[in-house]
């Protein structure tokens, strides 16, 4: 009986001693990964800022302005003005000029139209 | 406590009696045995507290000690597993603008220095250096590599492009230190506001960077605080509107032929400066170091905005007519005297090139035709002292307040003896100098319903930048004032007609000023300052458009135009034209039916 308890704990103290010995090699194989993840973290924020500080600098307005300006034959940009504002009542007539020039037929668009004046 | 002992027992006592003894001396001794017992229990009792408090140091003494040869036989080590999102702080904060757009940054570069006795060529990196660097002299490389010094700064930023070739040189006396540098990556739009920044002190393996002015400056302490590393100072400047600001101004500027310009558009409410330019401007990411030239005004660096304080001429006729509604003085409508020449002792106040207004102007008409005579009339019915006390309350007798460095020094200019005529003159404004932004906040103050704003550069919470300023006027005298400057700008005979934007209903008023000579003797007849004071829309203010405009000429005419109705203004109309629809300011092209609309819901 107390020959079976013995060979019974030993038993125990050696497979406990074998987890632990697993655990902690599964705990430094972590940490290393940790320390990596977090040095690329590092390396990725750093990137990140430059690209931010790159982004700001190629919007930059002037170089932008000069760019709608150079491209203006593709693009039509001018500055915002007060004459590009507009009323609601407008907007129909702009729809009819877009639906002749895409040939839709005229009913098919109406409805749509008469349903979102109504909820305005 | 053990059985107490009877100090005169009475069998000792009897028997002592018998002996012809004295019995007393039996009381002392069993008194001594007694007193002797109580001292002994005591003893013990306090060796037993010593122990127990001995034992407690004596254990804490051990704790520490352990943790001491823990902590020194361990190595040091981060902690590891803890999982922290810990970002690389910069090491200074950005600076973005209102919407998040960024105005200053920091980008890595590096150093180069030298250790010249690590080097194993000195004369050849001497001369591969003084070729990828021109602005290195070569004589002066070799005489430092081959010296006695043991270490020298080469260069303190290099490109990328510049590191790689150092490196090909192969030399390893020539080191490389990490650096942080501030970056503005929109160059010298908004640059008097950002000033700039440069290094402090220098190591090898980093360099502090500190502000040198602008809110670079006065902002230093939160800019550097590590806590604040990835928290960015939020400016109330849109970068959009400052921008446009500066576009229009310059263009403005060399039409005029004028030597420099300054210009702020700042919320009617929250006093947030949304764009404030002056120009010429500078490259804050290149600074310019020193300024050789005798007028601080040539300088670039110099705020013209902020610093550049100036008189501002009949922008301030505005604050004599509101302080006469608000004192009961007088109506839109009342009759003021307007025959020049105003006489006061043996001085004369005349109009503008000799005009005429006479006999009598109403109030508004004062402001429309611009009378300085109607308003020295007025000016003497309120008074010295409730004129300087008005003034006062606009901010006229202190520094500005707002967050830049220079702000601090930038006081008005007022008279060393506050006459009477003083009082006359600075009514139509002349004798009293003050920065546009001075001009500006008072604006503000005055046509925002009446409550003081303090002018800030930092953008404000909602509700922070509702909270209202101490009251000025009363909310009918800054509506009337507002229907005055309006019609300066609709009514034809007005001097600001130029401002009229269509469908932004701009209120203001223009001041030209002839400029003082340098030496102090008077003024010169062809220099001016031209300055235009708007608000807009009138009927419901939102933001207020200064711009001043230095020594402008308008050439188009037969003769040379000096006066800000034809230099200032034109330039705050576009200004307002081009900035309005970027504010988000709907432009009313009203049909009658709906400005009577608005009129009833005012």
């Amino acid at each position: 009986m107390r020959g079976l308890f013995v060979i019974l704990s030993s038993l125990v103290v050696i497979s406990l001693a074998y987890w632990v010995y697993n655990e902690n090699y599964a705990t430094q194989e972590k940490l290393r990964e940790i320390s990596t993840l977090q040095r690329d973290i590092g390396l990725q924020r750093e990137e990140l800022a430059v690209l931010k500080a790159e982004w700001a600098y190629l919007n930059r307005p002037d170089r932008l302005r000069n760019l709608a300006v150079i491209n203006y034959d593709y693009l039509g940009l001018l500055p915002i003005a007060p004459e590009q504002f507009s009323s609601v009542d407008s907007i129909g007539a702009y729809v009819e000029k877009l639906e002749d020039s895409l040939g839709l037929s005229q009913g098919e668009v109406e409805g749509d139209e008469r349903r979102e004046g109504e909820v305005r | 406590m053990s059985e107490r002992i009877p100090l005169r027992p009475l069998a000792s006592i009897l028997s002592a009696r018998n002996n012809g003894q004295n019995p007393d001396l039996i009381e002392k001794q069993n008194l001594k045995i007694r007193h002797s017992k109580m001292r002994d229990k005591a003893r013990l009792q306090s060796e037993g507290r010593l122990l127990v408090l001995g034992m407690a140091f004596v254990s804490a003494f051990i704790v520490v000690g352990l943790r001491m040869f823990s902590v020194a036989t361990t190595l040091p080590e981060e902690p590891r597993a803890a999982a922290t999102g810990t970002p690389i702080l910069a090491q200074r904060a950005d600076i973005i603008d209102r919407e998040g757009r960024i105005l200053a940054t920091n980008r890595i570069t590096h150093s180069l220095y030298a250790q010249p006795h690590e080097m194993l060529d000195p004369l050849h990196s001497a001369k591969s250096l003084a070729k990828i660097f021109p602005e290195l002299n070569e004589e002066k490389l070799i005489k430092d590599f081959t010296g006695t010094r043991k270490f020298l700064w080469v260069k303190k930023k290099i490109a990328p492009e510049q590191l790689q070739a150092v490196h090909d040189i192969g030399e390893p006396g020539l080191l490389f230190g990490p650096r942080e540098e501030r970056l503005y990556p929109n160059g010298r739009l908004a640059s008097h506001i950002l000033g700039g920044a440069k290094f402090g002190r220098e190591g090898v393996l980093s360099a502090e960077i500190i502000g040198q002015s602008g809110i670079e400056r006065a902002k230093d302490d939160y800019l550097r605080n590590p806590a604040n590393g990835d928290k960015p100072l939020q400016l109330s400047i849109d970068l959009a509107v400052q921008s446009t600001l500066r576009e229009v101004m310059h263009s403005g500027m060399r039409h005029l032929d004028a030597k420099g310009a300054a210009g702020v558009i700042m919320d009617v409410y929250s006093g947030e400066i949304l764009a404030m330019s002056s120009l010429p401007d500078f490259d804050p990411n290149s600074r310019p170091k020193y300024f050789t030239g005798n007028n601080p005004s040539d300088n670039p660096r110099f705020n013209r905005a902020v610093q550049g304080v100036y008189e501002l001429g009949s922008t301030f006729k505005i604050f004599t007519a509101a302080q006469a509604m608000e004192l009961g003085l007088a109506q839109p409508e009342t009759l003021i005297p307007a025959t020049p020449p105003f006489r006061w002792g043996k001085h004369r106040i005349g109009e503008f090139e000799g005009h005429n207004y006479g006999p009598t102007l109403s109030l508004s008409d004062m402001i429309i035709k611009s009378s300085n005579v109607a308003t020295a009339h007025i000016a003497k019915e309120i008074g010295v002292e409730r004129h300087q006390d008005f003034m006062k309350r606009l901010g006229f007798f202190d520094a500005t307040g707002v967050e830049l460095s220079e702000a601090a020094s930038a006081r008005p200019l007022l008279p060393p003896h506050w006459s009477e005529l003083s009082t006359l003159t600075i009514s139509f404004g002349h004798g009293l100098s003050a920065s546009p932004l001075h001009l500006t906040t008072a604006y503000a103050s005055l046509l925002n319903g009446g409550h003081k704003v303090q002018p800030t550069l930092i953008k404000r919470a909602d509700e922070e930048g509702m909270a209202q300023g101490e009251r000025i006027i009363r909310e009918e005298v800054s509506k009337a004032a507002r229907e005055m400057l309006r019609q300066v700008v609709s009514s034809p005979s007005g001097t600001a007609s130029f401002a009229e934007v269509s469908g932004y209903r701009v209120a203001g008023k223009t001041g030209t000023a002839d400029k003082p000579r340098e030496n102090g003797r008077g003024y010169y007849d062809d220099k001016t300052i031209t300055t235009f004071a708007s608000v807009f829309p009138a009927d419901d203010p939102k933001y207020v458009v200064v711009v001043t405009l230095d020594e402008p000429k308008e050439t188009t005419g037969e003769r040379v135009r000096r006066t800000a109705g034809w230099t200032a203004v034109p330039v705050a109309g576009e200004v307002i034209r081009r900035t309005a629809p970027i504010l988000g300011v709907r432009p009313e092209v009203a049909s009658e039916f709906q400005s009577a609309l608005r009129l009833t819901s005012n």
